[in-house]
């Protein structure tokens, strides 16, 4: 296969970027879309050209470090897919691909396809956890969870954290995620004590890191590579809506999901 | 250099216990003049750094990654082991201790073996309070199954993504204490060398992988939860970024390195396709409860499955270990898949792969439950192979996986640098010569919530620490060593990329020092990689500079140390002349073609101690004492 990439090359978070033309020669139908990457890179470091960067880790699907706009599309074509498990098979002889990084003033661009998505660490410093410190939790099976809750929680957990939710969203809105991490210990008996603080310090902490509001549209279901589903954002505007109305700790500042 | 386990004394079943009785403690008012760094995130840097932190020291945690919640644990797919006996079929502590010791060949010390499984009780319940979303039975109880190596159901998961659920919790929590301010995270910045102050260890010499900016940080103790380096074999299960950089360079700085031929070989991974193949991928061994493992019963059949009927299907692991069946320790079953290969029996393009097949289970459980039970696994092979295994059997090959091997540290985690302690896969303690399926994520967790924060402050408490600030002579020194290495990769300006060379050493790794191993082998490559070694630093191109986001630069520095390491690696592997775990060595096997343990000369953990480059490590033995669990030839048959 021959496919002809037009890549966003962007030396640093100051310099103004551009997209830049490269032919790649011999792809293998059975190549991932960043083993493909690595063969480029191969050949542009031989030529003595800077190769492209771009984040991954695991390789597998599961550490959410990975992610590119192909065509315009978080991790490309193929649903419920990271684009280290997307495989060149799903692309034809010819295809012209558009190369670019996660787009959204939270997630500054570091290097070309590399950005900075550390205002997801701070939406869940700011509550996406059960403060239970090591050594005081009561036995396992004290604590029972109906077999459905766990797999509502679980699915909502499944969340990688790798920003195509937001990199969808036209509006750049964090609510899928900051909504799985609530979902996920909201329908938990472990997460009830701080369930309301928790809503309202990671939607706060999301408005302040600079990402928009939801306004609907499923664009982030549509491209999550977990399938998490949009029906967690209900959640958490019930959980946020209810935490402003009854909430005698922090103040509801900022508007909802 | 003298090798002090510090085991205590007296039954074993008491000797945490007593341990933690005899250890000083720091007064809850001073912790907070203690700085400790923690190098790594998974799940037992990241649970280190929490409890810490809510402990009340002042902690400094440093990741490669751009989030601390990257860190490779997350790909753990199949469980977390726990003595609990919820399913009331015999488990014990006393039995998850002796499966460990036993599934390791005897090459584990007991007391740490025989902690490991009472905390492994308190992982599980700190772990669900966390909200960590287990599977559960429709009653609310913790669900359980049997895993790789077991006869009880004691492994706890959550679908197939335990280790992702077992480090959002971790992180989770380090998170809470970063809010807190106990905590400080230094992401996408990667240590590159220790410092030693006095003989103890004082800080570390970090690069900013943003800006290339080569800093020192000092402190009162230094923890590397760093793991393995199963990458030296260029393919494996480890993520991309993974490396030995962190143990290497203490390594260099005095720490002992213990066993590092204890390489785990995992049998249920996606065969290789191709040259430009950049990792492998492992599927579950939980696969292995239902699947059933096959290959033709004649060489050279190339029939498609479907077409191969039973009587020409040779299931020999059911027909060689009838008692254990599919269910054999992970070496066992890998040796096996690849004495069938070398038959000319494997299937597939390549010939390097047996079948894993679901047919009858589909047909016995029904669709769904297999679906239920292994779908995500079921949908990321599909996608990765483009075969629906729901069809066509799987395909799978071994693949390297994790490492026993690692620094050496004593029954307080510390290595033989005082204060500097290593916890999780970076150190080499719990798993002897080979780690049984679900009990990498207890050691993690083990380590880093319930061992380590009290044995850290047993340090602190009675060890009398001088002021060492980042501007010392020593920080400068290390810094600078650190800077001029840097520029002499970047001035090499050759001919070859770094990954050229890095498939190339992982293939002599693999081929000579992988699944089996013999002397002359062994030899033959130590040379090959040394001259590959002495080729990479004439040859090597590494572009653009050293004050910017340079991802070829950081991959360079890694693969100079896996060099040195897969030296370390042969030679070790060379020196002991016995089969045991995941090292086999051809001259030693039993008539059956098993494992050949000589307990009278290799009853030790051999520790490597760096003498200078070019010059042999010292080796010391740490003799292993087996006073519960008598060492026998491990059988399943």
């Amino acid at each position: 296969m021959r496919l002809t990439l037009h890549v966003w090359r962007q030396k640093n978070a100051n310099d103004r970027g551009r997209m830049v033309k490269y032919e790649a020669q011999n792809v293998n139908p059975e190549m991932s879309f960043l083993e493909m990457l690595d063969v480029v890179n191969e050949e542009l470091t031989l030529k003595g050209e800077d190769p492209i960067a771009f984040d991954s880790d695991c390789r597998e699907g599961i550490c959410g470090m990975c992610g590119v706009m192909i065509n315009g599309v978080a991790h490309g074509p193929r649903r419920g897919t990271t684009v280290c498990q997307l495989h060149m098979r799903k692309f034809h002889d010819g295809d012209v691909l558009y190369l670019e990084p996660w787009r959204a003033s939270a997630f500054p661009v570091i290097k070309d396809l590399v950005v900075d998505r550390s205002a997801f660490d701070r939406i869940i410093a700011a509550g996406g956890f059960v403060s239970v410190p090591a050594g005081s939790a009561p036995d396992g099976n004290a604590i029972l969870v109906p077999k459905q809750n766990a797999d509502i929680s679980m699915d909502a957990a499944a969340c990688i954290g790798c920003g195509a939710c937001v990199a969808a969203c036209p509006n750049a809105s964090a609510s899928l995620f900051t909504a799985a991490k609530i979902t996920h210990l909201g329908v938990l008996p472990q997460g009830q004590p701080e369930r309301h603080e928790r809503a309202l310090r990671m939607v706060a902490q999301a408005t302040v890191e600079g990402f928009g509001s939801c306004t609907n549209i499923g664009e982030c279901e549509a491209v999550c590579p977990k399938e998490i589903k949009l029906e967690v954002i209900a959640r958490m505007n019930r959980d946020f809506l209810k935490a402003s109305c009854t909430s005698r700790g922090a103040s509801a500042s900022s508007g909802g999901g | 250099m003298e090798l002090n386990a510090q085991v205590p004394s007296g039954p074993i079943e008491q000797a945490w216990d007593r341990a933690k009785f005899d250890m000083k403690l720091v007064n809850p008012a001073n912790k907070r003049k203690y700085n400790i760094i923690v190098v790594g995130s998974g799940l037992a840097g990241g649970s280190a750094a929490a409890t810490l932190g809510e402990l009340g020291y002042n902690v400094q945690c440093f990741c490669f990654q751009d989030s601390p919640r990257r860190a490779h644990s997350i790909a753990a797919q199949g469980g977390i082991n726990a003595a609990k006996n919820y399913q009331n079929d015999g488990d014990s502590i006393y039995r998850l201790f002796y499966d460990t010791v036993k599934g390791g060949d005897f090459r584990a010390r007991e007391a740490n073996v025989y902690r490991l499984a009472q905390i492994s009780v308190n992982i599980i319940d700190q772990c669900v309070a966390q909200g960590v979303p287990f599977a559960r039975e429709y009653g609310g109880t913790l669900a359980n199954r049997s895993f790789g190596g077991a006869q009880v159901s004691r492994t706890f998961y959550a679908r197939g993504q335990t280790g992702q659920q077992l480090l959002l919790g971790a992180y989770q929590a380090l998170e809470r204490q970063v809010a807190a301010g106990k905590v400080k995270m230094f992401s996408r910045t990667e240590m590159l060398s220790l410092v030693v102050v006095d003989g103890k260890a004082r800080g570390i010499i970090t690069r900013d992988l943003i800006t290339g900016k080569i800093e020192a940080y000092a402190a009162d103790a230094v923890v590397l939860a760093t793991g393995g380096y199963g990458n030296v074999y260029y393919l494996s299960t480890n993520a991309r970024g993974s490396n030995c950089t962190a143990i290497w360079r203490a390594y260099k700085h005095g720490a002992a390195f213990a066993n590092p031929c204890f390489t785990q070989i995992h049998p249920t991974c996606i065969p290789v396709s191709g040259d430009y193949q950049s990792k492998l991928t492992l599927m579950s061994e939980s696969l292995r409860n239902d699947g059933r493992i096959w290959v033709p019963l004649k060489a050279g059949d190339k029939r498609p499955p479907d077409q191969i009927p039973e009587a020409e299907r040779d299931y020999y692991l059911e027909r060689r270990y009838p008692s254990f069946g599919n269910l054999v320790p992970r070496d066992v079953a890998s040796r096996n898949a690849k004495a069938v290969c070398d038959e000319g029996r494997g299937v597939g393009e390549t010939g390097l792969g047996v079948y894993l097949d679901f047919a009858e289970a589909m047909t016995r459980l029904g669709v769904d439950a297999i679906r239920e039970r292994y779908g995500n696994l079921f949908d990321m092979y599909e996608r990765i192979t483009g075969e629906d295994p729901y069809k066509v059997p799987m395909r799978i090959y071994p693949a390297i996986h994790y490492t026993m091997g690692g620094l050496w540290v004593d029954y307080q985690l510390m290595s033989t640098i005082p204060g500097l302690f290593v916890i999780g896969e970076a150190n080499f303690s719990d798993h002897g010569a080979n780690r049984l399926g679900a009990s990498a994520l207890m050691q993690g967790l083990a380590d880093g919530y319930f061992i380590l924060p009290y044995t850290i402050g047993n340090y602190l408490a009675s060890t009398k620490l001088e002021k060492a600030q980042s501007d010392y002579a020593e920080f400068k020194r290390e810094q600078a060593d650190v800077a001029a290495m840097t520029t002499r990769l970047l001035a090499i300006k050759g001919k070859r990329t770094v990954s050229s060379f890095h498939r190339e050493l992982g293939k002599l790794m693999w081929e000579h020092c992988g699944m089996s191993r013999d002397a002359r082998g062994l030899e033959l490559a130590a040379g090959k990689i040394r001259e590959l070694g002495e080729e990479y630093w004439r040859n090597v191109d590494v572009l653009g500079s050293a004050q910017e986001f340079n991802q070829a630069l950081e991959y360079a520095g890694r693969v100079a140390d896996f060099f040195e390491l897969a030296e370390l690696i042969c030679l070790d592997a060379q020196h002991r002349n016995e089969s045991c775990g995941g090292h086999f060595r051809e001259e030693y096997q039993t008539p059956e073609g098993e494992a050949q343990r000589d307990d009278q000369h290799y009853s030790y953990a051999a520790a490597w101690e760096f003498q200078g480059l070019g010059q042999p490590p010292a080796l010391h033995k740490e003799p292993l004492q087996f006073e519960y669990v008598h060492p026998s030839q491990r059988s399943y048959k």
